[in-house]
């Protein structure tokens, strides 16, 4: 690495009139901003580490620090601008790609905040979603054709098989993040608020940790790239297994663990040596096509004696909608589709800001597609990138999903600042780091709480939302393009969401 | 994606909104033994409810009023003018085996609107035109052919032995104009609406035919979009942009493709709360937990009650939390099922048991078997 010439992206201030040098601050700090000067009794700081994490405001006792963005600016210049000139001089110094995590944070690409919701008034009445009972219970799985039922003295007797199917209470599900890219406390308290909340926790490509068998009939199994830890008992431990071909943030590549995460613990889990970057490789080698992916999904199946639902997750790229549509024929139960603005615990910068598009999009055209061709109810579709509040994952039912996967906010909800350095491996809330003496910060029996505070509070929105239409059940809501308006959008962009403008 | 020919969407939703709303009054009267009688009850009861409508549409739904060519399809053909005459009868002609043909009788004596030219024919289906398609399924098509040909021709009921007489009036004025009174049916529904946004169009009025099967709605569906999109998925076509027209659609789906019995098709558009399903038993909680899953884009949301009604068939429903009402009641072998009790009570004072069924919970009239007419 080559010296930087960068300055420092902040200022970082203490206020040594109510600075009691308790050194909170230097204990909290992941990033070594701050150290102890043991001769003076004063804390030095090292401004050019900090990452604006916060961590170190909120824990000192005297509210004793400032951090402000430098003020210090380079002319004004909408083209080359800080970040452009920053990302140049970084890769200057390292000759490397640039790495980054989270999810993209460009404006632009959200469609959730040009759409609005119906509320039924006079002509048809809004149902007091306190008073009145609201259903938000979901299935996922594939649906039959047609439910052939013959009468037996009276008794109605199915004879059509059912596919499997995951029970949701709430259309709310936690997405995929491995074992590496988090630490087992942080899967513990996803997992102990999935089973509180009655929905399901996506375990990643990391391979399944000992203290999470107890939560196995609210986890979801993955098989990625990688196959770490992917054998017959793996697969039969989760209530679904996902095969993920791709994700949102980084479509067309797969996992990438930075060899600063892999700790022992981890290297023994995913069986890799430690302190090299894992890259998952790109596609996964057994499909290169749609009839290869058939066949692993079948092949999952008979390896769980068909007792479990089979996810594709795909990342949001531009023929999403034919792809969708080849793999509600595969045999596939559940398809989910990951947006652009999907976070991950690392991807290149480029990657993550450029590639896919947004999940609003896909999610609009896959519908529509598969209602095209008439097969939409083979096929349940669970949605998932950048959804960031109750009224988002309404959206997105509205435009056609079953369900919605969430990272980001449950990671918020545990303390995250979105600071963007999961990938270093020193995340100070203790949620990206493997270093045990601060993923020690993250509690299970607390973190969970808070968690299922998020979820509780989302459902009793989403309830809301539902009353004031006038529907008391979520089926009646999926798809239902209808209850949308756009504000803001082009002719072609309300097209392809089908969706009127507001005011018609 | 489906969009209904621009025709039909002209006349019925002149401003483009998503769909035609109603407020609306429904009455359905039958004899289980099958027993023919006159309409002047069921005009009178239709009357009395006009302060839920306001003279735009109404409209009669008869069963068992052509015992001379009950074995005939009886189509009721709407024109809106005399080249929508020619074509239509040109089309029906081409396509059936006329057996007889003539104007609908109408009295418009002091009406002062204008009425539009009405006719019926009594047809056969060629067995040589069917190649591998059902007779129900070329119906379909055909009706279906008309009313999104664009030509000003539109089916109001194409089933044996039944027929839909509807327009822009109120009821007592419908019934005048169509001569209700000349006829006797032992299945009558009837329907007057106070539309809101879309304007006065005879075609617009219900009740809404699908091959034997009539509807007559009150209410607004929340879930439509979730319907509409379903329904189009499998192969059907909502011309009429109506709430109405998603209930005739799906009932054809669940009765005729799916073979459904009444009493499951309405656990499917108004099933019982999941909190009170699993309080059930392990097998009617299964079956109504499939039900569920399965046809989930057919639970109809929003306040309804409907009438829906075959040869030999009436029901009544409501929708789960009872926003709109639906009465039922019986004198002897006659089932009435009306909006208001008031109704009932004006032309049968003397009934023998009233009954306000549950939300979600369906009225099944059916007429005994063997009972010729």
């Amino acid at each position: 690495m080559l010296r930087s010439r960068r300055l420092p992206e902040y200022n970082v201030r203490i206020d040594t009139d109510t600075c009691t040098v308790c050194k909170a601050c230097v204990i909290q700090c992941t990033f070594d901003v701050f150290s102890h000067m043991k001769a003076e009794n004063k804390i030095s700081i090292d401004e050019s580490k900090c990452v604006d994490c916060h961590r170190c405001m909120i824990y000192c006792p005297d509210k004793s620090i400032s951090i402000i963005p430098t003020p210090i600016q380079y002319r004004p210049n909408a083209s080359w601008n800080k970040e452009s000139i920053h990302n140049i001089m970084k890769q200057a110094e390292s000759g490397g790609i640039l790495l980054t995590s989270m999810g993209c944070d460009k404006p632009n690409y959200n469609y959730f905040d040009r759409l609005l919701i119906n509320a039924s008034q006079v002509t048809n009445p809004s149902i007091d979603p306190i008073r009145e009972p609201m259903e938000v219970k979901t299935y996922l799985g594939r649906k039959p054709d047609k439910l052939t039922i013959s009468d037996n003295n009276g008794d109605s007797i199915i004879e059509t098989s059912e596919s499997p199917q995951l029970l949701l209470e709430t259309p709310i599900m936690f997405s995929a993040m491995s074992l590496g890219s988090v630490n087992i406390n942080v899967q513990e308290s996803l997992a102990m608020a999935a089973a509180s909340s009655g929905t399901y926790q996506n375990i990643g490509e990391g391979g399944l940790h000992p203290r999470l068998k107890k939560y196995a009939k609210n986890l979801i199994v993955q098989v990625a790239s990688g196959r770490y830890g992917v054998h017959k008992k793996y697969l039969d431990t989760g209530a679904a297994v996902e095969i993920k071909i791709g994700q949102g943030a980084k479509p067309g590549i797969g996992g990438h663990l930075p060899g600063e995460k892999i700790t022992k613990e981890i290297s023994e889990a995913r069986r890799i040596p430690a302190g090299t970057d894992a890259i998952s490789p790109a596609p996964q080698h057994d499909i290169y096509s749609i009839e290869d992916l058939s066949q692993l999904i079948h092949a999952i199946k008979e390896t769980t004696e068909y007792s479990k639902p089979v996810i594709v997750k795909i990342a949001a790229v531009h023929n999403s909608a034919a792809i969708a549509s080849g793999i509600a024929r595969s045999g596939a139960d559940i398809i989910a589709i990951d947006g652009m603005r999907a976070s991950t615990g690392a991807a290149p910068l480029v990657m993550r800001d450029n590639v896919g598009i947004p999940i609003e999009m896909a999610i609009a055209s896959v519908d529509t597609r598969l209602n095209q061709e008439g097969i939409r109810d083979k096929i349940s579709i669970i949605a998932g990138g950048g959804i960031r509040s109750s009224s988002d994952a309404f959206k997105i039912i509205a435009l056609g999903a079953d369900a919605c996967y969430i990272s980001t906010v449950a990671l918020i909800a545990m303390g995250c600042t979105v600071c963007q350095k999961c990938h270093t491996g020193k995340c100070p809330w203790g949620l990206t780091t493997m270093n045990p003496s601060i993923s020690i910060r993250i509690n299970p029996k607390m973190e969970s709480k808070r968690v299922a505070n998020l979820v509780r509070a989302w459902t009793l929105e989403i309830k809301d939302m539902l009353g004031g239409m006038g529907i008391n059940s979520i089926e009646s809501l999926r798809g239902n393009r209808h209850q949308l308006r756009g504000v803001g959008l082009s002719e072609q962009e309300m097209e392809i969401l089908g969706v009127r403008p507001a005011g018609i | 994606m489906n969009t209904p020919l621009k025709s039909v969407q002209r006349q019925n939703n002149p401003y483009k909104d998503e769909k035609v709303i109603d407020s609306c009054s429904i009455f359905g009267m039958m004899d289980q033994n099958k027993k023919l009688f006159a309409g002047n009850d069921i005009i009178e009861a239709s009357a009395s409810m006009n302060q839920r409508a306001n003279g735009l549409g109404s409209g009669y739904a008869v069963y068992g009023l052509y015992p001379k060519y009950w074995n005939n399809y009886a189509f009721h053909i709407m024109y809106d003018d005399k080249e929508a005459l020619d074509w239509g009868s040109k089309f029906i002609e081409s396509n059936f085996d006329v057996i007889f043909d003539e104007e609908i009788p109408m009295d418009i004596h002091g009406i002062h609107k204008h009425v539009p030219i009405m006719r019926r024919y009594f047809t056969n289906i060629d067995l040589d035109n069917l190649d591998e398609i059902k007779e129900d399924e070329y119906l379909v098509n055909k009706c279906l052919e008309m009313n999104t040909s664009g030509k000003g021709a539109y089916v109001f009921s194409s089933g044996k032995n039944m027929g839909v007489f509807k327009g822009v009036g109120w009821p007592q004025e419908i019934a005048k104009i169509f001569r209700l009174d000349e006829y006797k049916g032992y299945l009558w529904l009837s329907h007057s609406r106070f539309p809101t946004n879309s304007r006065a169009w005879w075609g617009g009025a219900h009740p809404f035919a699908h091959l034997e099967s009539t509807v007559v709605h009150n209410g607004e569906i929340s879930s439509y979009g979730t319907n509409r999109r379903f329904l189009e998925m499998k192969g059907y076509r909502c011309t009429f942009q109506t709430d109405t027209e998603i209930f005739a659609l799906a009932l054809d789906y669940l009765q005729r493709k799916h073979q459904l019995p009444v009493e499951i098709i309405a656990k499917i558009f108004a099933p019982p709360l999941w909190k009170d399903i699993e309080k059930m038993s392990g097998g009617e909680r299964n079956l109504l937990r499939r039900l569920r899953i399965t046809y989930d884009k057919l639970l109809m949301n929003g306040p309804f009650s409907i009438i829906f009604a075959n040869h030999g068939l009436m029901v009544g429903l409501a929708d789960r939390l009872k926003l709109r009402p639906i009465i039922a009641a019986r004198r002897k072998d006659m089932l009435l099922l009306s909006s208001e009790e008031a109704a009932i009570i004006k032309i049968l004072p003397d009934i023998d048991e009233v009954h306000h069924p549950k939300g979600g919970e369906p009225v099944i009239a059916r007429c005994h078997e063997g009972f010729a007419s």
